[in-house]
């Protein structure tokens, strides 16, 4: 009779997942054309990206690996390291995967730049925008990645699309983040002489407030593409395919030696990402000095 | 003296004002209504601040600029000086009164007017010097010129002329991290001028400098004022700078300007206890100049005045020293009581020969500083000539002295 005290009572469950489903089934064949326009484009950008990565001969793309790592770091020992860990990943078999993998990085990290980057400026214009995104941004940022695959699944079906635009949710947070806390952190008599001197807002932005905080946009593409490394395997789940595909298959199949080279691979691609980046961050900031 | 100040008077036919603010007042804060009832009342900032949550950042300022003039403004930090000079170019919106530059309101411009103030007519001079860290010091002096639209030969011509003026020739093509505090500010005034403005704000530009280049860029300054004739608002918290730069000094406190006047007006006649201990600070001997200090000579003799005639004169004013000048007011040198007695007691007919000659001179316009060390070398009052070599007084080293504090 007094369950209720120990046990959380029945009538006060409710069941809004049901509802959400529906709904977003409804918005999914309210506006099938507009899904299948974003779908179709999407596609385009992984082909053709894909292609153009299949394109380039194995060894010219390792030398232009090694070429890029001696570039961001001046040393050629670092440059050869990286193109010696993309060899590995070729001689683990998994270099049509990696190229698989690269694209759905890529495209995603281009829609997340094209994306974060304007909103960030418009964040770090408008005070009410980032009471607003503030916390939606928290949001999306600690909500479980796998959760963005189901709604990604249910708009666009199973494939590399869901796969994109669920990395691209996950992955465009820091570079809003970063682009509108460089611009709000320039130093503020260098936006004042800006103004002083009779700069429109468009020309303050482009000339004064986006070059300035270049060091901490740049930090937040890093993130951004970092993130997105971060989604490769979770978006296996919903069938994109890659290295992350392979991982899955071998622990569904708990077969440790399978899930391991293309595990050590993702690592392999991360760490070079990772630092091409930050080595044109630190270039950057070294024009400063 | 008094003729020829009549004199230039009147060649300078009427000052032009270039920059008259009126009234000019800047609270932060929603309550501002309550705050300016509480103001006319006689409250206090603090009070007002606690009351309304008000902060009074300027409060009822009123000042005219001179064209080709240097008006500084001095006071402590949060005294306001920075916000009165941002609100001349509107980079703050002043909460009431009027800003009359050049005849129009700047405060009731619409944004393209005030584009093109901000980039033919007013520029800016800052304090943390305000460079572009991604431009070398070329990208930061042709600034203003770029955003305006002038192409590019055109305004790196013309911002070469401004490094050139500034010293910095060689250094257009450095990144602005390479180069020193005073190099900084350099650019920064290169940056300014580029746009060959009417009025120059300048918020405490030498105050991030260590004191040897503040002094070298002071001289910059005075000397580039003086070809170039800019009109400048020169904020500073150094009174020496402030005094030694202005032709006007206004000093501030608490959002008011305290005196206005110019540098040696204020030095005499402070008008309130805040104003004297502001200048206690100050150092009277770059300021005051010989002719602030001078006093006429008691005892003058004609060179061909008779020894006795000398001694009756210097013991009538208790002096020891009489000063001899010619028929037309020249300064010839000055005679000792022991001098004239000698020449009593040789029976000659007149102090001709014992005329001590080349004595030391200064000038009026002389600034007590630099002629301490004759004064202190020389065992009488120094005689004032013009430029005649007429004497026209005499300063004692008392008078400096007592201006040493």
């Amino acid at each position: 009779m007094n369950t209720w005290i120990l046990k959380f009572p029945e009538r006060f469950v409710i069941h809004p997942g049901s509802a959400i489903d529906d709904a977003i089934r409804q918005f999914s064949r309210d506006n099938r054309g507009t899904l299948n326009a974003i779908k179709s484009v999407t596609i385009w950008m992984l082909n053709g990206i894909e292609n153009l990565l299949t394109v380039i001969p194995w060894w010219v793309f390792i030398l232009l690996v090694v070429y890029a790592g001696y570039k961001a770091s001046q040393k050629w020992k670092t440059g050869l390291l990286y193109g010696v860990m993309l060899f590995l990943v070729g001689s683990f078999g998994l270099w049509k995967m990696m190229i698989e993998t690269l694209s759905i990085i890529m495209v995603s990290v281009t829609l997340a730049l094209a994306l974060g980057f304007p909103l960030g400026v418009l964040v770090a214009a408008n005070r009410r925008l980032e009471a607003i995104m503030r916390p939606v941004m928290d949001f999306m940022q600690t909500i479980p990645s796998f959760v963005y695959l189901i709604p990604g699944a249910m708009l666009f079906s199973v494939g590399k699309t869901p796969a994109v635009m669920a990395t691209l949710i996950y992955a465009v947070v820091p570079m809003v983040r970063m682009t509108s806390h460089g611009i709000r952190h320039v130093d503020k008599e260098v936006v004042e002489a800006g103004i002083a001197f009779g700069s429109t807002r468009l020309q303050l932005l482009f000339n004064v407030q986006v070059p300035q905080a270049l060091p901490t946009i740049m930090a937040g593409v890093n993130q951004t593409i970092m993130m997105a490394m971060g989604m490769v395997v979770t978006c296996a789940l919903i069938g994109a395919n890659g290295l992350g595909m392979e991982i899955l298959v071998a622990t569904n199949r708990t077969e440790m030696g399978r899930a391991l080279m293309p595990g050590v691979s993702i690592v392999f691609i991360a760490i070079i990402l990772d630092r091409l980046t930050q080595g044109s961050l630190r270039k950057n900031k070294g024009e400063d000095r | 003296m008094n003729q020829e100040s009549v004199v230039n008077e009147s060649e300078v036919t009427s000052p032009e004002i270039i920059l008259s603010v009126r009234h000019l007042c800047k609270f932060y804060g929603i309550n501002r209504l309550a705050a300016r009832k509480m103001l006319q009342e006689g409250s206090g900032k603090s009070e007002i601040l606690q009351e309304t949550g008000v902060t009074v950042a300027i409060d009822d300022v009123s000042f005219d600029v001179e064209k080709g003039k240097i008006f500084t403004l001095i006071g402590p930090s949060g005294s306001g000086k920075s916000t009165v000079v941002r609100c001349i170019n509107m980079l703050q919106c002043p909460t009431s009164g009027k800003i009359l530059f050049e005849g129009s309101d700047v405060t009731k411009m619409n944004r393209h007017e005030l584009h093109d103030l901000r980039r033919s007519k007013i520029s800016m001079v800052f304090q943390g010097f305000g460079l572009m860290s991604h431009r070398d010091v070329l990208g930061n002096v042709t600034y203003g010129l770029e955003v305006r639209g002038v192409d590019k030969i055109e305004r790196e011509r013309k911002a070469m002329e401004m490094i050139e003026l500034v010293g910095l020739n060689g250094w257009e093509r450095k990144s602005t991290g390479d180069l020193s505090g005073g190099m900084k500010q350099r650019v920064g005034i290169a940056r300014a001028l580029c746009n060959d403005p009417d009025l120059l704000l300048m918020d405490e530009p030498f105050s991030a400098l260590d004191p040897l280049s503040r002094r070298d860029m002071q001289f910059e300054l005075l000397s580039i004022q003086k070809k170039l004739e800019k009109t400048i608002v020169f904020i500073t918290h150094d009174i020496n700078e402030a005094f030694k730069i202005g032709d006007t000094v206004g000093i501030m406190r608490d959002g008011r300007i305290e005196q206005l006047g110019t540098p040696e007006n204020l030095a005499l006649s402070p008008a309130n206890d805040y104003i004297k201990e502001f200048l206690y600070g100050m150092d009277r001997t770059k300021i005051l100049s010989v002719k602030h200090i001078m006093i006429t000579p008691s005892c003058l003799i004609h060179d061909h005045a008779d020894p006795h005639t000398a001694i009756r004169e210097m013991n009538e004013n208790n002096v020891s020293t009489a000063y001899v000048i010619g028929r037309a007011m020249e300064f010839i040198g000055v005679v000792t009581l022991n001098g004239a007695l000698q020449a009593r007691h040789d029976k000659l007919p007149s102090v001709l020969s014992v005329i001590m000659r080349g004595v030391p001179t200064v000038e009026q316009d002389v600034m007590i500083g630099d002629i301490i060390s004759v004064a202190s070398d020389t065992p009488f009052p120094l005689a004032v000539v013009d430029d005649r070599g007429r004497l026209s007084g005499i300063v004692s080293r008392a008078a400096i002295l007592s201006n040493l504090s």
